[in-house]
């Protein structure tokens, strides 16, 4: 199956990728390229079968309500490509 | 005499308790090697070479003050970057982490950590271990030892690399679709991929989470359940990790392998299989014959369907995984030239990713995206559960199962970059044990053209104690594990104290 310019740009969004002219050209050709033989898989009868979609049967895995010591605040500030105070800055979410 | 680099972990490590040799002239002895070799073959994104000293002389130290030492006491090894290491870089061999530096440890490297062992630094790998060949790295390519032209495999090649050549004694890679053995088949070291869940996986920088699991790289058998019993067990860090108790590993290494049920399954032995590898792998069999084993031919169906199933779960999982790189919290950020905060993050992350990266970001998008959810990543997981079904039977006959860990040799660099479907290929008889959580290990199975090739043990969830004595055993009667590549020796060798 292959992949048109359109979905291209729309995957691109979802995925927060800017990617150039050339990118979302080659990122057509390649994609449509795997995606052929990753449609081998409609071959295979999946028609009684669950899905796994995790390999170990855990449900709702709980941590022992205890208090332990966290990282100091300035160590996890230490990465921040920008702070104010205590705080990650960023640009405005929401702007006028 | 052999030199210290060259020495197995549980032949240091009863030097080191003798007192003949010191944790000190032990790493100094790796990190030697490595100014010796490092400048071809280039396993390390960062060598750590002042603090490994440090740490080695405070063992030195201890065992001088008849201190209680751990199980892994002056051992240099080397840590895939992908482990969060508190204090040093770590960075996938990505831009996007190229200056982070982690607030914490990964809990197998807070485990190495305590028992003794020595870090000597982080090894290079396919940027975020998306990768077979280690060109997906961001800074540079790593090279086999075994011939500077080939590639030493991925996603886990400089870990892989690292042991090869001694400079270190083992090391610890990830394996998502077969990122550790694959990379051991062709650098010809033992390479074992855990059950799913038998390896904490806190610290560990997430691919593909259902996936993913860490495991070592040894040059024997003995010296990788030297690794596995101090890295495995329950961690409260990890939601997957399974709370069970952690056998002894050595206790398994018993050399006998009589009565051993193993199975050879038919659909690993199909065409795109290189003879040279075919051949290796049917000596192989025929000696496990010679030790008793009971063998036989079983069916693992829908193996053909791994691949692809394998690549819509795991870009699946990355696309979300990855979604956390957005230049606000650490890691690359680009906040000029852009309008506003989407575009900033959709820029920042266009500068960080490689290639790779954005291919499978975008291919596991599209497979979660509206409309394509049922036909692809649904369709996937029920094929998750067909090939874990093949597992499941093969396993009522067999105690373990056997083939060639990857279909080739170690290919040429660039050979297979441009083509990534015929990338995503080398990891055909790797994947499946990804997809359905078991254990499997790569060990050195013989020779093709001058070239290792890799054997692969396949057993059941938590069979890790099989796979350890079938290598093990096979060992015994073999001296493929023994073979080093032909390098230049070290500028200054480390004399031992007598």
């Amino acid at each position: 199956m292959s992949i048109d310019r359109k979905t291209v740009d729309h995957v691109a969004m979802l995925a927060r990728l800017a990617l150039t002219e050339e990118e979302r050209e080659h990122t057509q050709e390649q994609l449509s390229a795997i995606l052929e033989h990753i449609n081998v898989i409609a071959e295979a009868d999946t028609s009684q079968v669950p899905a796994t979609a995790h390999i170990l049967p855990l449900e709702n895995v709980m941590a022992a309500d205890v208090p332990w010591k966290c990282c100091p605040v300035e160590e996890l500030l230490a990465n921040a490509p920008a702070r104010e105070g205590e705080y990650f800055r960023v640009r405005a979410v929401l702007e006028e | 005499m052999a030199e210290l680099w060259q020495l197995s972990i549980s032949e240091a490590l009863e030097k080191l308790a003798r007192r003949e040799i010191s944790a000190a002239e032990l790493t100094r002895a790796h990190l030697d090697r490595i100014d010796a070799v490092e400048g071809r073959v280039r396993s390390f994104v960062t060598v750590t070479d002042r603090d490994a000293l440090r740490e080695a002389e405070q063992i030195d130290q201890m065992r001088a003050e008849g201190k209680p030492l751990g199980p892994l006491a002056g051992i240099p090894l080397a840590l895939k970057d992908v482990l969060c290491t508190k204090g040093v870089r770590t960075t996938c061999s990505s831009r996007m982490l190229e200056g982070f530096v982690p607030p914490y440890d990964a809990t197998v490297v807070t485990r190495l950590r305590q028992a003794g062992a020595i870090s000597v630094g982080k090894t290079n790998m396919d940027e975020f271990a998306m990768g077979s060949s280690t060109e997906n790295s961001a800074f540079f390519p790593t090279r086999n030892p075994w011939d500077l032209d080939r590639v030493p495999g991925g996603s886990s090649g400089g870990s892989a690399a690292a042991v090869a050549v001694g400079e270190a004694m083992g090391s610890l890679g990830s394996d998502t679709g077969g990122s550790v053995r694959q990379p051991g088949a062709l650098t010809n070291t033992v390479a074992l991929k855990p059950t799913y869940g038998r390896v904490s996986r806190f610290g560990l920088i997430a691919f593909a989470s259902s996936l993913d699991q860490i495991g070592p790289f040894a040059r024997s058998a003995r010296d990788a359940a030297h690794l596995m019993n101090v890295i495995a067990g329950y961690d409260p860090l990890d939601s997957t990790s399974v709370n069970r108790p952690t056998p002894d590993y050595l206790a398994a290494l018993t050399g006998d392998v009589k009565g051993m049920r193993i199975g050879v399954p038919k659909e690993y032995f199909v065409e795109g299989v290189e003879p040279g590898v075919k051949q290796a792998v049917e000596e192989a069999i025929q000696t496990f014959v010679g030790m008793g084993a009971e063998v036989g031919e079983v069916s693992l169906p829908h193996t053909r369907y791994g691949v692809a199933a394998y690549y819509i779960i795991a870009p699946a999982e990355c696309s979300a995984n990855l979604a956390r790189y957005d230049g606000v919290k650490y890691g690359l950020s680009v906040r000029d030239g852009a309008q506003d905060l989407v575009e900033a993050t959709s820029i920042t992350r266009a500068r960080g990713f490689g290639v790779e990266v954005k291919r499978r970001i975008l291919l596991g998008t599209y497979a979660l995206s509206a409309g394509y959810y049922d036909a692809y990543y649904l369709k996937a997981e029920k094929v998750r559960t067909l090939i874990k079904r093949d597992f499941d039977e093969a396993f009522k006959k067999y105690d373990l199962l056997i083939g060639p860990t990857s279909p080739t040799v170690a290919f040429k660099l660039n050979e297979k970059l441009s083509d990534p479907y015929a990338m995503y290929l080398n990891d055909v008889f790797t994947i499946p044990v990804n997809l359905a959580g078991n254990c499997a290990i790569s060990i050195p199975g013989g020779f093709s053209e001058g070239l290792p090739v890799g054997l692969q043990l396949i057993g059941p969830s938590f069979g890790e104690e099989t796979l350890l004595r079938a290598a093990d055993a096979f060992e015994h009667v073999t001296d493929f594990h023994t073979r080093w590549p032909e390098m230049p020796s070290p500028k200054r060798a480390a004399k031992s104290r007598k």
